[in-house]
């Protein structure tokens, strides 16, 4: 399995599909037992009058990951993402969640499972026009049947949870469109699902307000670590928030990979294509460019030591980093270093550059040129307990973009 | 060439003959039945009405008219055309039409508004409801006063029957229609919180559909209203049998003066019923 944030613990399945095929239109068996399958979406239709939306689709999805579906419009991805609540019956195939096939279900099962274990959250919002945004969050619970003490307490907290609170008596028809899709999150969230279904749910929002949803998205995911499965046709969108990425072309799945392996590895012409317009200053991470440094101090080295290694590497810095957990303590800078020695001055104390630039390992190119722009130093990349985990020179920033510009061009 | 040829005659006339006396041999029982719960219900409003004082009727739609159209001179307005009724001296030929056309409007909701449910369901109930629909609606409406005379007796209970007749379709079209034009969006994020197919109907497409409702409400008023002339002549008592009685003297004045009540009636009705229902719309918008 592709690397996730999840490698460390054995990875449990929640979602798998195996072998899933959606054809629209009344010859669907037909055409599904006979070579016709295999013929373009087009052949298809012009010969039989049926829409192939999904072909012999497999995927798993661990739990507690975000998986992203992405493809153009007409790939078969929202037909896909509603076959996994069976919003839309499937033609042939398996979807395994937590080991049981949803296709055995019959209705009862099928609305406890809807009930309980999955929420979704729709493109056009899907939000009842005559209730209160409270009652709207609350819905959920009031379909299973949950006392209208409790569910709507537990609807307040979702409320507060996506920032909305203020607005639980207004009327959906009142709130901007952002504001309308946090109702639809925190629709989902209140009945606690193991699975949240989310369907281009940032794609009616203007390009600043779908930015900001997608970075509460992604805090709110690190709080709930819920299982997301997440449709869209925007790749950057797909790259800044999945764990791994599944894109779609023609009902296919052409490619399962995690954001950087889509980048740099394309699995074939079309993939290649949607991400030569992915800039690698969106993809890239500090932790992905960044260096070892060919020389740190520690802390137990007095300053004649430290002046020493400074000319031994020809730098005029260096980090220092404490003696058991490589915490960073701080940057030595030559200079200073000089006028310590010099004037009998605390050491490290005084060697140290006042607030040397740092960033963390998963932070993305783009959002480092403001840092860089600061910078005398190369940048550190700490990771989130202090541990110094390598250096990052304002210069090879640069570098690195344009050669993931032309490593994506190359291939 | 210009006659039709004899051979292709469909004796319907005959035919219908027929089963009206089938039914009426076999069925006066079920027809008994029906009509006595029309006229229990046709009796009770009718009571309820005459026994309102005069002046709390007046007051009372007043004030409404005044709440739903939130503007005073409505209320005054329709609380002087209900005084200006009782001044021509036809108050309680008012209230009697008054409990006819309410009488006809609670049934007509009461079936109307389950069928125009059934109709929204099925595709296949609303083709073969529709035709019937405009029959109700297009057919000169003496063509089913005798026979509802026939099974129902001259008086209250077929004056009822032929006002529903004619006034029964703009609710049940307007229930379908409301229902099926419910946003398929919010219909299937119902299904995907596991709403039953009760729940969605309940929780989200009725509620929805109030306001196409609360106009078919008001349409299906005033057809009722419309019907009291010709639901006189078969016995029902109020402002239409003054209207026919005068027609048939040659009464203008009196004409005037019954046919001005039923205006009056109307305009009060129509004015109130549309304020609710756009209300219902603004309040779904906003």
């Amino acid at each position: 399995m592709e690397h996730n944030n999840q490698t460390d613990q054995a990875e449990e399945i929640c979602v798998e599909v195996n072998g899933l095929w959606k054809i629209f239109g009344k010859k669907a068996a037909e055409i599904l037992n006979s070579d016709l399958r295999f013929e373009s979406k087009e052949t298809i239709l012009e010969k039989t009058g049926n829409v192939m939306a999904v072909r012999d689709v497999s995927f798993s999805v661990a739990r507690g990951e975000f998986f992203v579906i992405m493809g153009l419009s007409g790939s078969g991805k929202s037909t896909l993402i509603r076959m996994l609540l069976r919003l839309i019956d499937s033609t042939s195939g398996s979807i395994r969640v937590n080991g049981e096939d949803i296709l055995k279900y019959n209705k009862k099962q099928l609305r406890d499972f809807r009930r309980h274990t999955t929420g979704m959250v729709f493109q056009y919002f899907g939000l009842f026009p005559h209730r209160t945004v409270l009652d709207n969050v609350a819905y959920g619970l009031r379909v299973r049947g949950v006392s209208k003490e409790e569910r709507l307490a537990r609807a307040q907290e979702a409320i507060e949870t996506v920032g909305l609170k203020g607005w639980e008596d207004h009327h959906p028809s009142a709130l901007s469109g952002g504001m309308q899709q946090r109702v639809g999150i925190a629709r989902a969230l209140t009945i606690d699902p193991e699975i949240l279904l989310m369907d281009e749910p940032f794609s009616g929002l203007d390009p600043l307000i779908r930015r900001e949803m997608q970075d509460e998205l992604l805090e709110l995911q690190d709080k709930v670590q819920k299982t997301i499965i997440f449709v869209t046709h925007d790749l950057h969108e797909a790259l800044k928030l999945g764990d791994r990425i599944a894109i779609m072309r023609d009902g296919k799945i052409v490619q399962v990979g995690a954001p950087e392996d889509v980048i740099t590895s394309p699995a074939d012409d079309y993939v290649r294509e949607f991400v030569q317009d992915a800039s690698p200053s969106k993809v890239l991470t500090a932790g992905g460019i960044m260096e070892q440094p060919e020389a740190l101090l520690y802390e137990w080295q007095g300053p004649k030591a430290a002046l020493h290694t400074l000319k031994d590497i020809k730098e005029d810095y260096a980090f220092m980093v404490s003696r058991n957990r490589r915490q960073l303590i701080g940057l030595v800078t030559l200079k200073r270093l000089k006028a310590v020695i010099q004037n009998n001055g605390s050491f490290p104390e005084d060697a140290f550059e006042p607030d040397p630039p740092t960033t963390a390992p998963d932070v993305i190119l783009e959002d480092l040129f403001p840092i860089a722009a600061e910078a005398d130093y190369p940048i550190a990349v700490v990771d989130e307990n202090g541990k110094f985990m390598g250096e990052i020179q304002i210069s090879s920033i640069f570098e690195n973009m344009i050669q993931g510009r032309e490593a994506v061009d190359d291939e | 060439m210009s006659e039709f040829p004899g051979f292709m005659n469909i004796p319907l006339a005959d035919w219908i003959d027929r089963f009206m006396d089938w039914v009426l041999a076999n069925f006066s029982g079920v027809f008994d039945a029906i009509g006595h719960v029309f006229l229990i219900i046709l009796l009770n409003i009718e009571r309820f009405f005459l026994w309102v004082p005069w002046w709390l009727v007046i007051a009372f739609v007043g004030i409404l008219a005044w709440r739903v159209m939130h503007r005073w001179t409505m209320g005054f307005v329709m609380a002087l055309l209900l005084v200006l009724i009782g001044s021509f001296g036809y108050w309680k030929m008012a209230m009697m039409t008054l409990a006819l056309t309410t009488s006809a409007v609670v049934v007509s909701l009461a079936v109307g508004i389950p069928v125009g449910i059934l109709m929204a369901k099925s595709d296949s109930t609303e083709t073969t409801i529709r035709p019937v629909l405009d029959a109700m609606q297009t057919m000169p409406s003496f063509v089913y006063l005798i026979p509802a005379l026939m099974l129902f007796g001259l008086g209250k209970v077929p004056a009822l029957f032929a006002t529903l007749i004619y006034a029964i379709p703009p609710v049940i079209r307007l229930t379908n229609v409301g229902i099926r034009q419910v946003s398929q969006d919010t219909i299937e994020a119902a299904r995907a919180f596991g709403a039953s197919p009760r729940q969605i109907l309940f929780d989200v497409q009725i509620p929805l559909a109030v306001p196409s409702i609360m106009v078919g409400i008001n349409q299906t008023t005033m057809m009722a209203l419309a019907m009291v002339v010709i639901a006189s002549m078969i016995g029902a008592r109020g402002l239409g049998l003054e209207v026919l009685l005068a027609i048939n003297r040659i009464e203008v004045g009196r004409g005037v003066e019954a046919g001005l009540c039923i205006v009056f009636l109307a305009i009060i009705i129509d004015r109130i019923t549309n304020a609710l229902a756009t209300r219902q719309q603004k309040s779904l918008e906003s």
